[in-house]
Order: structure tokens, then C-alpha cells, then sequence
């Protein structure tokens, strides 16, 4: 007899605090970020294209269904690692064919330039200033070093230079102060 | 409880956690006399010696500058300018190793002294008489920033418009090695109180608590006899410890006040200046004297004369160790700042900027090269020393794993790099390198965080942008399509076809009537021709045979009948063609209006292709019709007249012609088909 009270009792405890589980997944549901737009976030939004898709976006749509996370060479090792640990896999080394690009920017020869407008039609994020027939110019702060618009110019004007490193950007090397005070 | 205020009146002083004693080794030089320094032969003046922007030049390459002369000048509120140390000529204005731990190049202006020493005219302020705001400009326009080793411009910190309880004047000079500052206190002591009074009446304080280590007595002496006339300037030594001199460390040592983390002195109410800055305020306020020079100690067993010198700012470091008898050893290292916070040059042409306190040149068993480094053996010597309060064992640790939110949650910002934990950590721990090098990557990555984000932006700018246009070009399309369609529904026809069709209709009556009239002349010509032909047949046959006219005439009637018959057929024919037409057109109708109903994108496009299919379809057909119409007009409207008023003759002649001209249509119509 009491085996089953025991065994009701517990049944109705059990019950109850489904009850209460469901209903409360139901009303306290924690609004999160779609997952794209997390994964977005964490790309640098170069709009390169070098992963292979067109733009950082369809790159984070296609992670979120399944593609690799080791393809963007702009994000380098820092992109996948947060990627990874966004997505619960594994961190692997970036895809082989595509190496960490050093951080460029575009630069276009401007006496030499045609005015063809082709740059400013690849540019993905509006970094070329110019007109039809007058000389175009790249606005360095905003130019994200993608590449795009290397192709397209039919008079090869334009050179990716590397980014030159100022005190502000420099990273501190390891041996600075070598030093030690003796009393 | 007396309140704060009363405390502070009353002498009191805290103290700040940890902190180190590391020996301190200033009285080789801080009992000297301030030496002067010769002219150098180059001075290498960076343009930017301060936090913030670089100036625009105002001078070119060649240019001769009189002394105090800006070299730069400030458009906007973060520029502080530089001036030319002496009289000279501007040789070059290029890239010199910079006086910055990366050594990397950055823009200077090399200036040849000439000798003369010549001023620019100076215009010495009464600060009595003129506002902050002159004030204010004339210490940024005379290059000031702080001295004491980041080099903020002082007129954004003196220009501030939150109320100020304290102005804390920094004399500490904690460093090792370091007595610039001592050396300035002992010289000109009334000078700088004249800076603080400027400062005072820029920043109107309750208080000044100038800090003094109790180390200094001269110095702290001499700054009381000055301060004396002073009310509310009250001279504090605080004890020899390392970073009493932190702007955070010296606030609380001071006030029993804690800076918030991420925060800045003046949101609770405190301005600290350098007592060299104080100095140089004075003297850009009062002589209208630009910083142009500034005390710097060289010191260092290689040196002989170890001392304090006056030195033009752009001076070479070895202009000041070779004054001071620099005997270089072998893998002599040469450190600008301290041995805490300084760092090691690369090459010695390195020129003295403003916030050179210290160039130490010491030999290899005064200052021994780090050893290798060790593993952490969690002793927390370095917790128990850092002045800011912070874990440096678990900052190692996360640095080290580039973990940059660990680092963060664990504050790294507020570490001010003072090198105390390093100073006491048994294994020999680079450890502020590492916080160096995290810092920078942290830097790095939140401006990498706002240019993706920028870019981003303005990629998705770009395509509302393209997406936008693309809308339009079609809103465009249809808005044409739709007013094409209106026009041809309000003019009657549907659509380009009917419309050639209905001209084509036109044309073709319309030639058709001239062809008309043409014909019935040349017919009448004709028939005159005819009728005075038969006449004189008729006159030369009826003389000679009289029986063939009645076989002629005989001849005649069926000629009349056959001509009859050939207009009926080919009367039906044109009928037949034109219904064929109709019945064609009324397809090429039906067809293109159903056309657009199809796809009204590419509507213009398709029906232009039809119309001009129908159109030379049309061409091809009026040629044949019209030959047929005029045969059919010309038969129809000679006909009747012809057959009841002009004889059977001529009507036969004119069946003949119909026929003749009938068949040639009929031929080509059938070489059509
Ligand atoms: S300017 Fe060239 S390299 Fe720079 S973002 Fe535009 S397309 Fe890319
Ligand atoms: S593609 Fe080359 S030539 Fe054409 S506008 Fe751009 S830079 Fe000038
Ligand atoms: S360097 Fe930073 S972590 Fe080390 S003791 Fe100084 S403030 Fe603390
Ligand atoms: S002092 Fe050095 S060894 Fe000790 S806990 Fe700190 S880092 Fe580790």
C-alpha cells in the first residue's frame, strides 16, 4: 500500500514539474541571435569573396549549414577559432590552398588610370571614388584589401600594397627592456 | 570624523597596494647643476611628440626659422605643434627612427643651427588681464604636453570644463635613476608655482597637493618657501616607493581616492600635471616661450660625468652621452626612460623629444640582461606587488593563450605597464611585454572590429543601393510599357502592327487613287489613239473589205465577254488576297496583343520584332496588292462606263489590258505563294 502512495505521490510530483518545465521553456524563451548572424558577426566582412562564396554572408549562411569553417583567409586563425568554438567543432588549420594574407589595401596609379568606372563596379564595399573618364582614387580607410577590383582594371593600375606598420599599430617584441636591477 | 577635505588639510596621506623598492641610484646626478649642452650640428624634430595628431607643416625644405618659430601647425584640438629649438635652416623634412620602442621610421624635420640663436618676437601674456581661453591657445600654440611620459596635450587636460576639487601636481619621480624633475625643483622652485598659478586659474581648484617622494629634500624645500605665499598649495612627501608616481597610485596616495576602472581622474574631480609641464606653462604663458628645450638626466655607470642637461628637444642621444663621457662597452645598450618603464634604443641618433626624461647608459653588471625566462611557479609575489590590484599570473596566462575576453574580464586595461610585477617575479618574467603585446593585439582587433563593421555597412549600403536601382530601372520599364500601351489604346489601335497596318492601308489608297487618275489619263490617250486608229481602219477597210468587219465585230463581242470574265476573276482574286490579308493581319493582331499580356518586360522589344515582321510582310503584299487594286479600280470604274457608253472596241481593248495586267498579278502572286 504504501509502495504505491509512494509511487503515486512521486507520479504526480513528476507530472507537475514537467508541467511547469514546459510551460516555463514556453514563456521564458530566450530570444537568441539566428545563428547567421552570429556567424556574420565573426567574419571580417572583407567581402573577398577567396572562400567562395560571394560575400562574407553567404559564407556564414553556408557554415551555418554545414560548410567548413577553415575558408577565409582574411579571418585567419583568430575567425576559426571563435568559429569553432560557436559551432562546438573542431578548430582546423586554415584550408591549405588559401594562406593568411598580409593586411593590404588597394592603390590605384592614378595617372595612369583610364577612368573605366570597372573598379568601382567590383568593389563590394564602395572604397573607389571616380568618374566616367576622370581619375579614380582608392579610399584607403575604407578599402578592405579584397582584391576585387585588381582584375577588372583593363589598364593594370591598380597595386595591393601591403599596409605599413606605424608605432600606433606596432606590436610590442619580447625583447624591448632585456633588463634586470640588481641591488 | 573629519570630512576629507579637513584630512587633507591636516596632512594626512594613504597609501595604494603593493609597489616595490627597487634601488633608486638618483644621487649620482640629482645634486649636480643643470650643465648646458652645445649645439648640436642637426636637430631631428619628430613632428608628432605627443598623444594624438601630428601637425600640418608650415615650413618647407630650405626655409631658414628664427628660434620659437612654429614648425607645425594645429587645426584641430588634438595637434600640438613643434618649434624650431634654435635659429637655423630646415635641410629635410624626412623619416627618422622614432623615439618609440617599435624604433620604426616616422616623419621629422632635421634643422641646421646656424648660431645665432635668434629669437622670434615674443609676445609675454598678463595673465591677469586675459581669459582662459587666450591662455589656453597660447599653451597649445607653444607646444605644450605632459612631460612626465605620455604626453597628453595640456590644454585639453588644463581646458577642462568639469569642476575641479584638486589639482595634484606630480614631483614624485619614482623611477630609478631619474632626478630631472628633482634637478627643475631645485632650480627654478618660483617658476613652477607661476605654472600652478596659471593652472589654477585655468582649473579653479579647491586644492593643490603637490607630491614630492621624501627622498628630495632640497627640492621639497625649496618648493615650500616658494609655495609659501600660497594658501591652498600644500606640499606632501609621500615615501619612496615604486609607481608612487602613477597617476592612479599618486591620486590615492594623496586622496583616499580610487579612479573607477575605464575611467579618467577628471570624473571624480582631479587634474594631476607634471610639475615639468607646470614649468613649461609658465614659461610658454609668461615669456612667450615655446617648449623648445627640456632637463634630461643622463646617467649610467659608462658615463663619467653623469648629470642633468639642458637639451634642445631633436637633440641626438649621443650628443648627450658623448657631453657626459660615454664610454661605451661592448653590447652597450643604451635606454631611453627609466629602467622600469624605458626601452632600449636601436641606434643612437634617436633625438630627445618632450617627454624624454632619461637616457641610461649603464654597464652590463649595473643593469645584467634579464635571465631566461622560467616557468610561473604560482607564487603570487607579482599579485602581492602590482600597484593596480590586478592578477599579473593570470594576465600571464590568458596573454599567453591570447584569450583577449579573459583578459579583459580580468582587466588588463588598468595595468599602467609600471613593470613591478616583473621586477619581483622569481622566474624572470617578461611579464609586462606580454601585456604589451596583448594590449596591442586587443588594439588591433577592436580597430579590425570597426572596419568590419564599417565595411559591412557599406557593403550592405551598396547592395540597397544596386538593389534600389535595379527596382527602378524596372519601375521605369513598365511605366513606358504602360504609357505606350495607353497611347495606342487612346489613338484606336492597338498596337504597333495595327497602326503600320492601318498606314500602309492609307498609302495604298492613296496610290491607288493616283494610280487611278495616272491610268484613266493615259487610258483616255488611249482610247483617243485607238478611236482615230480605228477610224482610219475603218475608212481603209471599208473600202477594201467589207465581210471581215463582221467576223471582227463577231470577234469583238466574245473579246468582250472574255474580258468580262478575266476582271470578274481577278476581282475575286483581290478579294480573296485581301481577305487573306485581313484574316492575316487579324492573327498578327491577335498575336500581338496577346503578346504583352505575355511578359511585359520584354514587350517593346517583341512587339518592335513584330511590327517589323508585319511590316515588311505588309511591303511585300502591297506591292502585289497594289498592282491588283489598280487593275481591280481601273476595271471596276471602266467597266460599267466602258461597257454601256463607249463601244464594244474599245471595251474589248481595255478587258485586254485588265487581263493582261490581271495575269501579271496573278503570276505574281502565285510566284509569291
Ligand atoms: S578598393 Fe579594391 S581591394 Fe579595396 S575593398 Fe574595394 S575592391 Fe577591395
Ligand atoms: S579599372 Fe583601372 S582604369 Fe578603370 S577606372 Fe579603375 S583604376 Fe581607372
Ligand atoms: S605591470 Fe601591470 S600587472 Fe604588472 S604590476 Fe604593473 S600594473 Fe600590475
Ligand atoms: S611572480 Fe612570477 S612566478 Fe610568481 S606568480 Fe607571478 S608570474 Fe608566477
Amino acid at each position: 500500500m504504501t509502495l504505491i502512495t509512494a509511487l503515486l505521490a512521486l507520479g504526480v510530483l513528476a507530472l507537475l514539474f514537467g508541467a511547469l518545465l514546459g510551460y516555463s521553456a514556453i514563456r521564458f524563451k530566450v530570444e537568441s541571435d539566428p545563428l547567421v548572424e552570429q556567424i556574420d558577426d565573426i567574419l571580417p566582412q572583407t567581402q573577398c569573396g577567396q572562400c567562395g562564396y560571394p560575400g562574407c554572408r553567404p559564407y556564414a549562411e553556408a557554415i551555418a549549414n554545414g560548410d567548413d569553417i577553415n575558408k577565409c583567409p582574411p579571418g585567419g586563425e583568430a575567425t576559426i577559432k571563435k568559429l569553432a568554438e560557436l559551432m562546438g567543432v573542431e578548430a582546423k588549420p586554415l584550408n591549405a590552398a588559401q594562406e593568411p594574407a598580409v593586411k593590404r589595401v588597394a592603390f590605384i596609379r592614378e595617372d595612369e588610370c583610364i577612368g573605366c568606372t570597372k573598379c568601382i563596379q567590383a568593389c563590394p564595399v564602395d572604397a573607389i571614388l571616380g568618374a566616367s573618364k576622370l581619375m579614380h582614387t582608392v579610399i584607403a580607410e575604407e578599402c578592405t584589401g579584397c582584391d576585387l577590383c585588381v582584375e577588372p582594371c583593363p589598364v593594370d593600375c591598380i597595386d595591393m600594397i601591403p599596409i605599413p606598420v606605424t608605432p600606433e599599430r606596432w606590436k610590442w617584441d619580447l625583447q624591448a627592456i632585456p633588463v634586470k636591477l640588481v641591488e | 570624523m573629519p570630512s576629507l577635505f579637513q584630512q587633507i588639510q591636516a596632512g594626512a596621506l594613504w597609501d595604494f597596494h603593493g609597489g616595490v623598492h627597487p634601488p633608486v641610484r638618483k644621487t649620482q646626478t640629482s645634486s649636480k647643476p643643470i650643465a648646458n649642452l652645445p649645439l648640436p650640428d642637426r636637430l631631428y624634430l619628430p613632428v608628432r611628440q605627443h598623444i594624438g595628431v601630428a601637425g600640418q607643416l608650415s615650413i618647407t625644405t630650405g626655409e631658414r626659422v628664427l628660434k620659437g618659430q612654429a614648425l607645425t601647425f594645429a587645426d584641430n584640438s588634438m595637434v600640438v605643434p613643434v618649434h624650431a629649438p634654435t635659429s637655423g635652416t630646415i635641410i629635410a623634412i624626412t623619416e627618422h627612427t622614432s623615439p618609440h620602442p617599435s624604433a620604426l621610421p616616422e616623419t621629422v624635420i632635421v634643422l641646421e643651427p646656424d648660431g645665432a640663436d635668434e629669437w622670434r618676437p615674443r609676445q609675454p601674456l598678463n595673465i591677469v588681464s586675459c581669459d582662459n581661453q587666450t591662455i589656453l591657445e597660447r599653451i597649445q600654440d607653444n607646444g605644450i604636453a605632459g612631460m612626465g611620459g605620455a604626453g597628453f596635450p595640456t590644454h585639453l587636460k588644463a581646458g577642462m570644463s568639469q569642476p575641479v576639487d584638486y589639482l595634484i601636481i606630480n614631483a614624485v619621480e619614482c623611477e630609478p635613476y631619474i632626478s630631472a624633475d628633482d634637478a627643475l625643483m631645485q632650480e627654478a622652485p618660483t617658476t613652477i608655482v607661476k605654472g600652478i598659478d596659471i593652472l589654477c586659474k585655468l582649473l579653479n581648484p579647491k586644492a593643490v597637493l603637490i607630491g614630492i617622494e621624501d627622498d628630495k629634500p632640497i627640492a621639497i624645500a625649496a618648493l615650500k618657501a616658494a609655495c609659501s605665499q600660497r594658501e591652498h598649495y600644500y606640499v606632501r612627501e609621500v615615501p619612496v616607493k615604486y609607481p608612487s608616481g602613477g597617476e592612479k597610485q599618486l591620486i590615492q596616495l594623496l586622496t583616499n581616492k580610487e579612479v573607477p576602472a575605464g575611467r579618467r581622474p577628471a570624473d571624480i574631480g582631479i587634474v594631476m600635471q607634471n610639475v615639468g609641464t607646470a614649468f613649461a606653462v609658465a614659461q610658454a604663458v609668461l615669456d612667450d616661450h615655446p617648449l623648445i628645450s627640456r632637463i634630461v638626466t643622463v646617467t649610467g655607470e659608462t658615463l663619467v660625468h653623469p648629470q642633468n642637461v639642458h637639451a634642445l628637444i631633436g637633440t641626438p642621444v649621443a650628443a648627450l652621452l658623448d657631453f657626459c663621457g660615454f664610454q661605451a662597452e661592448q653590447r652597450q645598450k643604451v635606454i631611453m626612460g627609466g629602467p622600469m618603464m624605458g626601452f632600449t634604443l636601436p641606434d643612437l641618433s634617436v633625438p630627445v623629444v618632450k617627454t624624454t626624461n632619461c637616457i641610461l647608459a649603464p654597464t652590463a653588471t649595473e643593469l645584467p640582461d634579464a635571465g631566461p625566462e622560467l616557468d610561473c611557479i604560482r607564487c603570487s609575489s607579482c599579485a602581492d606587488a602590482c600597484p593596480a590590484t590586478l592578477l599579473p599570473q593570470q594576465l600571464l596566462w590568458y596573454s599567453k593563450a591570447k584569450d583577449h575576453d579573459k583578459l579583459q574580464e580580468y582587466n588588463l586595461a588598468d595595468c599602467i605597464e609600471c613593470g613591478a610585477c616583473a621586477y619581483v617575479c622569481p622566474s624572470e618574467i617578461p611579464l609586462v611585454q606580454y601585456y604589451r603585446i596583448a594590449k596591442a593585439d586587443i588594439r588591433e582587433q577592436q580597430r579590425e572590429a570597426l572596419k568590419a563593421e564599417q565595411a559591412k555597412a557599406r557593403f550592405e549600403a551598396r547592395n540597397a543601393r544596386l538593389e534600389a536601382e535595379k527596382q527602378a530601372r524596372l519601375a521605369r520599364n513598365q511605366q513606358l510599357a504602360a504609357a505606350r500601351e495607353q497611347a495606342q489604346q487612346q489613338s484606336g489601335a492597338t498596337n504597333a502592327v495595327a497602326d503600320a497596318l492601318t498606314r500602309i492601308k492609307t498609302k495604298q489608297a492613296e496610290h491607288a487613287a493616283e494610280k487611278t487618275r495616272e491610268q484613266i489619263l493615259a487610258e483616255r490617250e488611249q482610247k483617243k489613239q485607238q478611236a482615230r486608229d480605228y477610224q482610219a481602219q475603218k475608212a481603209a477597210s471599208a473600202k477594201q473589205d467589207e465581210p471581215t468587219q463582221g467576223a471582227l465585230s463577231a470577234d469583238d463581242s466574245s473579246a468582250t465577254k472574255n474580258a468580262a470574265v478575266a476582271a470578274a476573276i481577278a476581282r475575286a482574286k483581290a478579294k480573296k488576297e485581301q481577305a487573306a490579308l485581313t484574316a492575316d493581319t487579324a492573327t498578327t493582331n491577335a498575336s500581338d496583343t496577346e503578346q504583352p499580356g505575355n511578359s511585359e518586360a520584354i514587350d517593346p522589344r517583341q512587339a518592335a520584332v513584330a511590327a517589323a515582321i508585319a511590316r515588311a510582310k505588309a511591303k511585300k503584299e502591297q506591292a502585289a496588292l497594289t498592282t491588283d487594286t489598280a487593275t481591280t479600280n481601273a476595271s471596276d470604274t471602266e467597266q460599267p462606263g466602258n461597257n454601256e457608253a463607249i463601244d464594244p472596241r474599245q471595251a474589248a481593248v481595255a478587258a485586254a489590258i485588265a487581263r493582261a495586267k490581271a495575269r501579271k498579278a496573278t503570276a505574281k502572286l502565285e510566284g509569291e505563294e
